[in-house]
């Protein structure tokens, strides 16, 4: 197949969603941690519990859908040590997501392993199965590509349009942007701002799990490590070059998961002339550029990283 | 609630502290101990048994701390500034590299001179591979906690292409390695038929060495001027920027040493699997001494040894070994809540 020719192939298309939507799912949870001005490096190792958890809950016998509460409820947990230990105690945030990270992902190793300590192939579940709208899956290409996902995929676009209205269109979102942009503001209209912080982090947490959890029970049927990959570092970058709006995002993490899907069909066709871990290397090259090339012109939460304390100025 | 500044503490509530720390970890720990249906006790006493109970155990944890003092002075330095390098795993590949590209044979020197040249090339690959997003931090303002991230994995996938390509071992069975580093290119055993090799020593001088610098010159004092508050650093005319520079080619350097340290002195070639993750343990390394160089010594040691008694432990008694990671990581937080609570009181209204 001629390499252009794949673009305008429905199946690349279905393949571009599918992979974009664990990224939409922890991309939003991000940028809500991120508009209430707390940066969450726990997201790699909130994904992988997210991604164990659901998994687990189906293989122990569980329901699909309580599968993705229970990687939702499992992701707010840690959501909620993140929080405890940056906002009302302020800790570095850089140290606190990477131990979280680290935390995350070993106590997902130990307990997969006391759960499974005999396996040597990770056990399969049944996952999601695809569900085709009626009428909408019938449009060529892109019907077809947006309407024959899994029901998490359809939940992933649900989660950008909730997060949008939530954040643009109540005053609990309200609340949540100018928690990250002058909290004293916020403090000022008798708000707390360390609970809008610490519910945002829950929330954002939940959605990252859930995101890890697609992994597990829709992309995929089994749980194996470092399955998460990066993924989560890069669903940072996505959030700035989404400049931090959840539409911009959702666009950026579409045209990343196309980038993605096209360089593994380039190489299978480029047959083997470039080495294929060059291709491998191509999304996280791709973040750093993406980054680069929003730097100039973005414009931080104002208050992103700076720990708020009640009656400082 | 909020926190309350404290007047500074004593030295021995300042070493209470992290005490206090483990003691907490060591709790939190033994509920999943108790999980897998094992005692805490004999758990924890098999891991220390494991890690210091034997000459053979003792030696195994100094070889196992090697890597770590390296990643975590490169951890201590940088985050001192206020530089969050998060990618001593990609700069630590990168040293490993250099040492068997030119330690495989290219240079037809004796070891005395081969050793230093070879320490020197993979301290400067470190070096620049942690100064791009240094710049990218200081020109673009691009966050480099996501670059050094996303590095590691570019890293270790060059790597992968070199180990299947160019540095393929023609000998090695298929097997993604390189060839072994010549006789006059390995750090010598310190003790005759055990693990442990020069490379201990140098991480040894390497940290004092370090200490100087942060302590006694003039770079130290501007780097942590930098890390405490840069806009006053740079009203008082330190050039922070140039700092963050200098800053980020020791860090590199000093990560890339784990990775000449590993191949020169213990594994002989480049493999996927010649770091076990030292690079973010290094950051739990640091953060456990307070990014105190000497410190990172200590630290390094009793991180290795958590490691290497889980080891020992899981083969004894039922408990995966991942314990040994939840231990690291739960020490990490315990260590920055520990490090909070010698400088603040918590007010509850």
């Amino acid at each position: 197949m001629d390499a252009l020719e794949i673009l305008f192939t429905a199946s690349f298309w279905v393949a571009v969603i599918r992979i974009a939507s664990p990224l939409i799912f922890a991309t939003m949870g991000e940028l809500i941690c991120e508009r209430a001005g707390v940066l969450n490096l726990g997201i790699e190792g909130i994904m992988t519990v997210g991604a164990f958890a659901g998994w687990f809950t189906v293989y122990s016998g569980g329901d699909l859908w309580a599968g993705v509460l229970v990687a939702a409820l499992a992701g707010a947990l840690f959501g909620l040590l993140h929080a405890t230990l940056t906002v009302p105690l302020g800790l570095s945030q850089h140290v606190v997501g990477i131990g979280v990270t680290l935390l995350a992902t070993s106590l997902t190793y130990f307990t997969y392993r006391l759960a499974l300590p005999e396996v040597t192939s990770p056990p399969k579940i049944e996952p999601f199965q695809p569900l085709a709208i009626p009428g909408l899956s019938n449009i060529p290409v892109l019907g077809e590509a947006l309407f024959t996902q899994t029901p998490l995929t359809y939940l992933a676009f649900l989660a950008v349009v909730l997060v949008t209205w939530v954040l643009y269109r109540t005053p609990v979102g309200l609340a949540v942007r100018a928690a990250g942009e002058n909290p004293s503001a916020v403090e000022a209209q008798g708000i707390s701002v360390t609970g809008i912080r610490m519910g945002a982090v829950v929330a954002g947490s939940a959605l990252m799990a859930v995101g890890g959890a697609f992994l597990t029970m829709s992309a995929f049927n089994s749980f194996f490590f470092q399955m998460i990959n990066g993924r989560g570092w890069i669903c940072i970058a996505l959030v700035v070059f989404g400049s931090w709006r959840p539409g911009k995002a959702l666009v950026g993490a579409i045209l990343f998961a196309a980038f993605d899907a096209y360089q593994i069909r380039l190489q299978q066709i480029s047959g083997g002339i470039v080495p294929y871990q060059v291709f491998l290397m191509m999304p996280y090259a791709l973040s750093i550029l993406a980054l680069i090339l929003v730097a100039r012109r973005t414009t931080y939460p104002k208050a992103l990283m700076i720990p708020y304390q009640k009656g400082e100025r | 609630m909020r926190l309350e500044a404290k007047p500074a503490p004593t030295l021995a509530v300042t070493l209470l502290f992290p005490l206090a720390a483990i003691v907490a970890t060591l709790l939190l720990v033994s509920l999943l101990v108790l999980a897998a249906g094992a005692s805490p006790f004999s758990v924890f006493y098999l891991v220390a048994r494991g890690a210091a109970g034997s000459q053979f155990a003792l030696l195994e944890t100094l070889t196992r701390a090697t890597p770590l003092i390296f990643t975590g002075l490169a951890v201590a330095v940088a985050f001192r500034a206020k530089l969050w390098n998060i990618g001593a795993e990609a700069q630590l590949y990168i040293g490993g590299v250099l040492t068997v590209v030119l330690g495989t044979g290219a240079l037809p020197l004796p070891s005395a001179i081969l050793i230093p040249v070879l320490m020197a090339a993979a301290m400067a690959a470190g070096a620049l591979l942690l100064l791009g997003p240094a710049v990218l931090k200081t020109r673009f303002g691009v966050d480099e906690v996501v670059t050094t991230l996303l590095l590691n994995f570019i890293v270790l996938l060059f790597v992968s292409m070199l180990l299947e390509g160019v540095l393929k071992d023609p000998m090695g069975l298929g097997w993604p390695q390189s060839q072994k580093v010549v006789a006059e290119a390995q750090l010598p055993r310190l003790i005759q038929g055990k693990r442990l090799h020069l490379g201990f020593v140098i991480a040894i001088i390497a940290a004092v060495v370090v200490w100087i610098v942060t302590k006694k010159t003039k770079l130290g004092y501007e780097m942590r001027a930098v890390g405490h508050n840069p806009e006053g650093a740079r009203f008082v005319g330190i050039p922070v920027n140039l700092v963050l520079m200098k800053t980020a080619l020791l860090s590199g350097g000093l990560a890339a040493l784990a990775g000449f340290s590993e191949v020169s002195g213990l594994k002989g070639n480049l493999t996927l699997d010649l770091s076990a993750g030292y690079g973010y343990t290094g950051i739990v390394v640091a953060m456990l001494a307070m990014l105190n160089p000497l410190g990172v010594i200590a630290s390094a040691i009793f991180v290795a040894g958590i490691f290497v008694g889980a080891d020992a432990m899981s083969r004894a008694a039922k408990v995966p070994s991942y314990i040994a990671d939840v231990m690291v990581a739960t020490s990490l937080l315990t260590m920055v809540v520990a490090i909070l609570l010698t400088r603040y009181r918590i007010r509850w209204r």
